[in-house]
């Protein structure tokens, strides 16, 4: 088995909270706790959860928009953090991104054939004729027509822009895409649409992506593994189908059983959790999702439980732990 | 019903009020003549501004008793025509007002872009700096820069410049720290871009619209800030006619009833910030896309 | 349980029409349709459907831009369209009531829960405010906020997004109207507070014989609460009928497009079937029937002549050139 393209271990992203006049930190919020991952060449990996799990921070992370407090991020091997400018430059022609609103994604003030070039002429010395024909390849290539080039973002609607979005952050040939809400903003008629660009360009190109999205289904459509997060840990990871299907942690059935039946008659196993989502500013302790667990026994509020291989996937939960 | 007569209203009431719906056409037509006036004031005016005719003082305006249509609106104490010194007047107000707003514009523009985006010591040091100058009352900080300086033309530019580019760093420094969290500016991040790259194609266009509304308003204080300074004697440097020079002249002869020293200059000033300032209330809604009706 | 329908929409069509005259968008286009009470009906639309104008224009709170240039709106037998300002007003809030999607934008920031949730009971039912405070707290906990007692005390930011939400519920509820109108209530919701949240809403409507109208773009809160289906294109109503119907046989290309489109759990499809081109612009809508440029099953008449609305059963219509036989041959 080839090696993985990303790889994450025991990453940690902690951010500071200050309070009062000399902003003093009182306390800390565990965004990203100790979450290992890894996405395959050509594969999509889909981060599922609700707001907090932390799902965002990993983007940024992977992005490195943001800089680990602990851990380790490894691509192709080598350990992001320490790379030097050149090396930052080269992470960035391999990883790009594509963001959830259209409408923010590009320049109003910056014509589609100057969008999309940026990155070239950011990161290469190319004649004007050079930079115009790559660029109509990759309109050509989104699906866009021709005379998209001159126009401006305005001028087109959202599923037009995403597309746009798509085209400029494969201008540089990526392997890793960073697709975060990809259609979310998008008319339900259009997400079809670019879901299957998506693929498709998954197919031709040999993309990997890490997929975001609050739409279970759509996870597991475009994903070949799903790790699901809770207020910064993964509490389930594994074959995207297997956890869509027979999910294991209490909190990965709540969240599939939530999800919103395709047909009138598709009755699902009612698994309605109690309370809100407790903020990551302080999470219970031991295991984070014992108080709103329906199978929390004693043990979840005293041990904090550990990523464990069960039934073709790997999930944090004493229910299918060794008995201590 | 009374469809067609609350129409009639509506319209008349907006035109009246210059909604901000509709071009200001009375604003910018104001402010159009005032340019028009001050290009072609040689033209223009009837008299030398700063010329006086000792025999003709204090003549009221054409229309009392007493006037002449020699001096259209009346003459100062000097026997000098009060119509062709509104008019090179208005040169001096437009040309420092604008030049002034774009001193202020461009130095206030550009830290503000530097402070916003780079965050850390250069925005610590920027913000202290704006704070400090802020903290200074605009008039007195002027006055005392002309103290220290010497009155002139362009002396009084770079007194307002100075004094007013913190009205733009602060404005500008908000929209560029919620601008830096715009999708559009982390993906010129991840695709490489420098910091420099950034703020020159993403930040700066997207802040001009403000910039541009600001300046609008900013026009109106410094004309009377210009205004304010020339009438306690440390703006533009006499004989040059200035609005507020002459209303400082005038302020002498009111108690005696030449009411048109004081009241003419002091409309005219009072017309160019009000357009001024409704032509930048229409472009602030216009340049909005938030503000503006679908 | 009478048989009258609690609310009737016939031929309503709402225009806005541009400053000088020259625009017009027909945001909502000839829409008939009937509604039980105590039944809930989901209207289906992308963006630029229409769905959340017909819900404005039902309430009659349309911008003054709108027109509401034919039909009528029935609501237990009264045409809501003949009513004056103010009957309208003790109409709103009292007999149909209203859900937006954004809570924090519908709750105001400067107020304490009680005083919202108790004002609709003010202006309404003329209570005072003692009266009024004791009776949201009961309401707040019908919605199911925990220590309600505390909470009206308490402002808005100090919420999460789903008890917001549940509060713009509780004063939604406050008057015991029969018809609650939710414009996308659970878009800004997560997954799991979402269903917790359709679950209430579901409970409500069984404890007040609520009749409920959403109006959302997705279609799995239309499989799980609703007994009809409403699917709107460009303005149009371009099917309308029993949810489980619809789901199985839909009649339009649209409805069966869309359907066909959503990814769909455990399914292991290759390619999801998309619908070609755009939603269209309301101001340059396509001649003839609106879908046309982007029905599979398209036929050249379809580009001349709207569809006209045809009947398939009790209470379920299509606008469709392929249910009438005439044509579709």
């Amino acid at each position: 088995m080839s090696p993985p393209l990303l790889e994450a271990r025991s990453l940690i992203k902690h951010f500071p909270v200050r309070r009062g006049l000399l902003s003093r930190p009182v306390g800390v919020v565990r965004a990203v706790d100790d979450v290992t991952f890894s996405v395959g060449v050509g594969k999509t990996l889909g981060l599922v959860g609700e707001s907090g799990c932390g799902k965002t921070t990993t983007a940024k992370l992977v992005l490195k928009l943001e800089d680990p407090t602990g851990g380790e991020l490894r691509f192709e091997g080598r350990d992001i953090r320490g790379l030097d400018a050149e090396g930052v430059k080269g992470y960035r022609r391999a990883v790009q991104a594509v963001f959830q609103d259209p409408f923010a994604s590009l320049n109003p003030r910056m014509r589609v054939d100057a969008i999309i070039a940026e990155p070239l002429v950011t990161h290469e010395r190319l004649d004007g004729a050079e930079v115009a024909k790559r660029v109509s390849r990759l309109i050509d290539l989104v699906g866009l027509p021709e005379r998209t080039a001159r126009l401006f973002p305005h001028e087109f609607s959202g599923g037009q822009r995403q597309r746009i979005a798509i085209a400029r952050s494969l201008a540089l040939s990526p392997r890793l895409v960073v697709l975060d809400e990809p259609v979310s903003a998008l008319d339900v008629s259009i997400r079809a649409q670019i879901l299957n660009l998506l693929r498709d360009l998954q197919a031709q190109l040999g993309l990997s992506y890490l997929f975001i999205a609050h739409d279970l289904a759509a996870v597991a459509h475009m994903s070949h593994t799903i790790a699901v997060m809770y207020l910064g840990q993964i509490v389930e990871i594994g074959d995207a189908q297997t956890i869509a299907t027979r999910p294991r942690h209490p909190y990965t059935q709540a969240l599939f059983a939530a999800a919103l039946p395709s047909h009138p008659a598709e009755t699902r196993e009612e698994m309605v959790l109690s309370g809100e989502v407790p903020s990551p500013l302080n999470p219970p302790a031991a295991c984070r999702f014992h108080p709103r667990c329906p199978h929390a026994m004693p043990r979840c509020s005293t041990e904090e439980p550990v990523l464990r291989e069960t039934d073709g996937r790997q999930v944090s939960c004493h229910l299918y732990a060794s008995p201590a | 019903m009374n469809g067609s007569r609350s129409a009639a209203l509506t319209v008349a009431w907006r035109f009246a009020a210059f909604r901000t719906e509709g071009f200001p056409i009375i604003a910018c037509s104001i402010l159009g003549g005032l340019l028009f006036v001050a290009i072609f004031a040689n033209v223009l005016a009837p008299h030398d501004p700063e010329v006086g005719a000792l025999g003709e003082r204090f003549r009221p305006p054409v229309w009392q008793q007493g006037g002449s249509e020699k001096f259209l609106l009346g003459s100062d104490h000097l026997g000098r025509d009060v119509l062709s010194r509104l008019i090179f007047g208005a040169r001096v107000s437009i040309v420092v007002g604008f030049t002034a707003v774009i001193v202020a514009g461009v130095l206030g523009t550009g830290l503000g872009i530097l402070s916003g985006y780079l965050g850390g010591w250069v925005d610590q040091v920027i913000m202290r700096l704006t704070d400090s100058w802020l903290a200074l009352p605009a008039l007195t900080f002027a006055i005392f820069l002309a103290a220290v300086v010497g009155p002139s033309e362009m002396n009084i530019v770079i007194i307002l410049g100075l004094v007013y580019w913190t009205r733009y760093a602060r404005v500008i420094r908000g929209e560029v720290l919620s601008l830096k969290e715009r999708d559009f500016v982390r993906l010129a991040i991840v695709a490489g871009c420098s910091k420099r790259t950034i703020m020159k194609r993403h930040i700066l266009p997207n802040v001009l619209n403000s910039a541009i509304v600001l300046g609008t308003l900013m026009l109106g204080v410094v004309v009377v800030t210009e205004a304010a300074l020339s009438f306690l004697g440390v703006g533009v440097p006499p004989p040059k006619p200035a609005w507020g020079l002459m209303l400082a002249d005038g302020k002498k002869g009111l108690m005696a009833g030449y009411w048109w020293l004081t009241v003419l200059p002091g409309c005219c000033i009072m017309l160019m910030v009000l357009s001024a300032n409704l032509l930048g209330d229409w472009l602030r809604v216009k340049l909005d896309p938030q503000l503006r009706q679908l | 349980m009478s048989d009258a329908p609690l609310l009737e929409l016939c031929n309503l069509s709402t225009h806005y029409v541009s400053a000088r005259g020259t625009r017009v968008v027909r945001a909502v286009d000839d829409v008939s349709l009937t509604l039980a009470p105590g039944s809930t009906l989901g209207i289906v639309g992308e963006s630029g459907s229409g769905k959340s104008t017909l819900a404005l224009t039902i309430l009659r709170l349309l911008p003054p831009a709108a027109k509401i240039t034919s039909g009528a709106i029935r609501f237990e037998g009264e045409d809501l369209l003949t009513k004056s300002d103010g009957e309208m007003r003790r109409i709103r809030g009292k007999r149909i009531a209203m859900i937006l999607q954004d809570p924090m934008a519908s709750l105001n920031p400067l107020f304490t829960i009680g005083d919202q949730v108790a004002e609709p009971l003010r202006v309404h039912e003329g209570e005072r405010r003692a009266t009024a405070w004791t009776r949201a707290t009961g309401l707040l906990k019908s919605v199911r906020i925990s220590a309600p007692e505390s909470r009206v005390r308490e402002y808005p930011h100090q919420m999460s997004g789903g008890m917001r939400q549940r509060i713009v519920g509780a004063i939604a509820i406050s008057c015991a109207p029969r018809l609650l109108i939710a414009d996308e209530p659970t878009t800004s919701l997560d997954l799991t507070i979402q269903a917790q949240y359709l679950n209430l809403l579901r409970d409500l409507q069984r404890q007040h014989q609520l009749a409920l109208i959403f109006i959302t773009h997705n279609l799995g809160i239309v499989a799980k609460m609703c007994d009809q289906v409403a699917v709107m294109y460009a303005g149009r109503l371009v099917e309308w009928g029993p949810v489980t119907r619809i789901f199985d046989s839909p009649a339009h290309p649209y409805t069966r497009a869309l359907l066909e489109s959503i990814p769909r759990m455990g399914d292991s499809r290759d390619r999801l079937t998309a619908i070609e081109g755009q939603p269209p612009d309301l101001a340059g809508l396509p001649s003839g029937c609106a879908f046309h440029p982007r029905c599979p099953q398209a036929m050249a008449h379809c580009r001349e002549e709207a569809p006209p609305e045809t009947a398939l059963g009790p209470s379920h219509t299509a606008r469709c050139w392929l249910n009438v036989p005439a044509v579709a041959r």
